[in-house]
């Protein structure tokens, strides 16, 4: 395996103190998985926390058995000569608060029932999942670092660099904005209700039944994938072609290719997903801003001395551009160091995971200015 | 009467246009170059005269160039206007033989003048007297090293001389501070008739400021 990580496992720490949380509630403990790569040097300042995506989990590069077929979800960015180079830098990825890879959530066993959370999990917020990657790099020793993350991941590491000024050196964020448009709000809207009226849902009191919210859970994905692509991308993937055959069935069942890859990604994404875990999350991204306790995201910037990268794609229509530019104008406002690149691509949203050739000249250049001044 | 004339011998083109510049601009300065491409200047004057520097450039590949250069690009457009900027925030703000290309040249260069305390412009100047030779004995538009386009493919869409500019300045109140007059590799400061020098000179900087 060239250039790859190799084989990894995902660590957990438990951190038994309560975490104030934004909503008043207190979660009284939780665990962390995590995943590192590469050596965190002596003087603690090679660190970099990539942060992950609305689905994405703590493996992010390389592959926890040899014969795994799929690897972390950044691996093409992630290894050695990479963008994010582990012969030079300590890479740390965490699964955020509320989801369902280890980090505590919704599934998790609490501790005072005995039984899992479900809906008496509290509601969290991007800056709650932050506070607890705070925990996690304070465990691991890292007193600077860099952060980097696209689109929620991007969100996060917004947060990073506006509520720990003190300790990110560098920023990127990759297809993200400092807020949700109404429109990137309305489709988690109808994610979550396709999860709350699935007949088996149950209160989100689901894990000891034999029948999961399954469908539900899948019709969000489904909706989810339709915001990740575009009008382009799934031209070119699907165009009007028919599931393996020449024309139509005239009935209600998959009749088109695209029918077919929706129906699939729903499926498999109930495998590896929690529905309660895909309400706190899409919740938590809606009620991101990022200017909301400053006043604007001027001033939000105002104590950061970090160096910023941002990255946006042009036919990503559900973290548009103009989002990415208002970071950029108000880095610029607040005389910070940014660059920004708008990289052309057919793929919608997704380009983030896709376009890692362009991105990772961007991001080695960007991180090796940033090595020259520290 | 003429101005100081200098022979810079072999540095020509674009070599000279960007030495020129960063003999004009001061030690240390804070610059924001519009146009800036793949960031050749702006680095020379980070490497030479150690400004401080971003640059704004609106193609992807020379974004991506100047990022590998190790320098602070914005991606963006200069005729949106320069909104993310502050009244005088920079000491120098450049735009270097990009005026002629820009869709609103007259709101670019007030944009220019409010968000810099100077203002480096150049251009080539249509006004030399290849280009009005080639226009009067070919009848056809001028073509030239830095003229190279076709009429139908050129960016040069709002192409102007050096007596355009100064009443341009002039019905503006805008000060010209100083004025360097390029000929191959012939460089003259601060020619005071411009009649000859709008003649004779193939490109030209200004600096100017309100």
């Amino acid at each position: 395996m060239k250039n790859s990580v190799g084989i990894v496992q995902t660590q957990y720490i438990h951190i038994d103190e309560p975490l104030n949380l934004d909503s008043g509630k207190v979660l009284p403990q939780y665990d962390i998985a995590y995943e590192t790569y590469g050596e965190l040097n002596e003087d603690k300042s090679n660190a970099i926390l990539v942060l992950h995506a609305l689905t994405g989990d703590a493996h992010a590069a390389g592959k926890h058995n040899p014969t795994d077929k799929k690897v972390g979800w950044w691996d093409d960015m992630i290894g050695p000569d990479k963008a994010f180079d582990t012969n030079k830098y300590f890479i740390i990825s965490s699964n955020m608060l509320g989801g369902c890879a280890g980090t505590t959530g919704p599934s998790s066993i609490n501790p005072q029932t005995g039984r899992e959370y479900g809906l008496d999990f509290p509601v969290i917020t991007v800056g709650d999942a932050v506070k607890v990657q705070k925990k996690l790099v304070d465990y691991l020793g890292v007193k600077k670092l860099m952060v980097a993350g696209g689109s929620m991941g991007g969100m996060q590491a917004l947060e990073w660099a506006t509520t720990h000024s003190d300790m990110v050196e560098a920023c990127i964020i990759i297809a993200s904005t400092s807020k949700l448009s109404t429109q990137a709000i309305a489709f988690n809207a109808v994610g979550r209700n396709a999860i709350l009226s699935d007949p088996y849902f149950n209160d989100g009191n689901y894990y000891q039944n034999e029948k999961q919210p399954e469908r539900g859970l899948s019709i969000a994905r489904m909706v989810g994938h339709i915001t990740y692509l575009c009008e382009e991308a799934m031209q070119n993937k699907f165009a009007r072609r028919f599931q393996d055959k020449d024309k139509p069935d005239f009935d209600f069942n998959i009749d088109f290719e695209v029918e077919s890859y929706l129906e699939h990604q729903g499926k498999i994404f109930v495998n590896r997903f929690d529905a309660n875990s895909y309400l706190y999350i899409t919740k938590a991204v809606d009620y991101y801003d990022t200017a909301q306790c400053y006043g604007s995201l001027e001033k939000a910037f105002a104590d950061s001395h970090a160096k910023f990268l941002v990255i946006s794609f042009t036919s990503d229509w559900l973290f548009p551009t103009y989002q990415s530019k208002e970071i950029v104008n108000a880095l610029v406002k607040a005389h910070k160091d940014v660059s920004f690149c708008e990289i052309k691509s057919p793929c919608g949203h997704d380009a983030f995971l896709l376009e890692f050739e362009t991105q990772t000249k961007i991001i080695k250049s960007f991180l090796n200015k940033v090595d020259h001044i520290c | 009467m003429l101005g100081q004339s200098k022979d810079y011998g072999k540095t020509k083109g674009l070599r000279l246009n960007y030495k020129i510049i960063s003999e004009i601009v001061n030690d240390g300065a804070k610059i924001l170059d519009l146009g800036c491409g793949d960031g050749t200047l702006l680095k020379q004057l980070i490497d030479e005269k150690n400004v401080r520097g971003i640059g704004v450039e609106i193609d992807q590949n020379s974004v991506i160039s100047a990022i590998e250069k190790g320098l602070s690009i914005i991606q963006g457009n200069i005729d949106a206007g320069l909104k993310e900027f502050t009244d005088k925030e920079y000491d120098w703000v450049i735009l270097n033989q990009t005026v002629q290309s820009t869709d609103k040249p007259d709101f670019v260069i007030e944009e220019m003048l409010r968000v810099g305390k100077k203002v480096v412009v150049s251009f080539p100047n249509f006004a030399y007297w290849k280009v009005r030779f080639y226009l009067f004995f070919k009848g056809k538009m001028p073509k030239s090293k830095i003229l190279p386009f076709e009429w139908f493919n050129t960016p040069n869409i709002h192409l102007l001389t050096i007596n355009d500019f100064y009443e341009f300045c002039n019905k503006r109140n805008i000060k010209i501070l100083q004025s360097v007059y390029m000929t191959r590799a012939k460089v003259r400061h601060g020619m005071l008739i411009r009649a000859i020098s709008n003649f004779f000179t193939e490109e030209v900087i200004f600096v100017i400021s309100r």
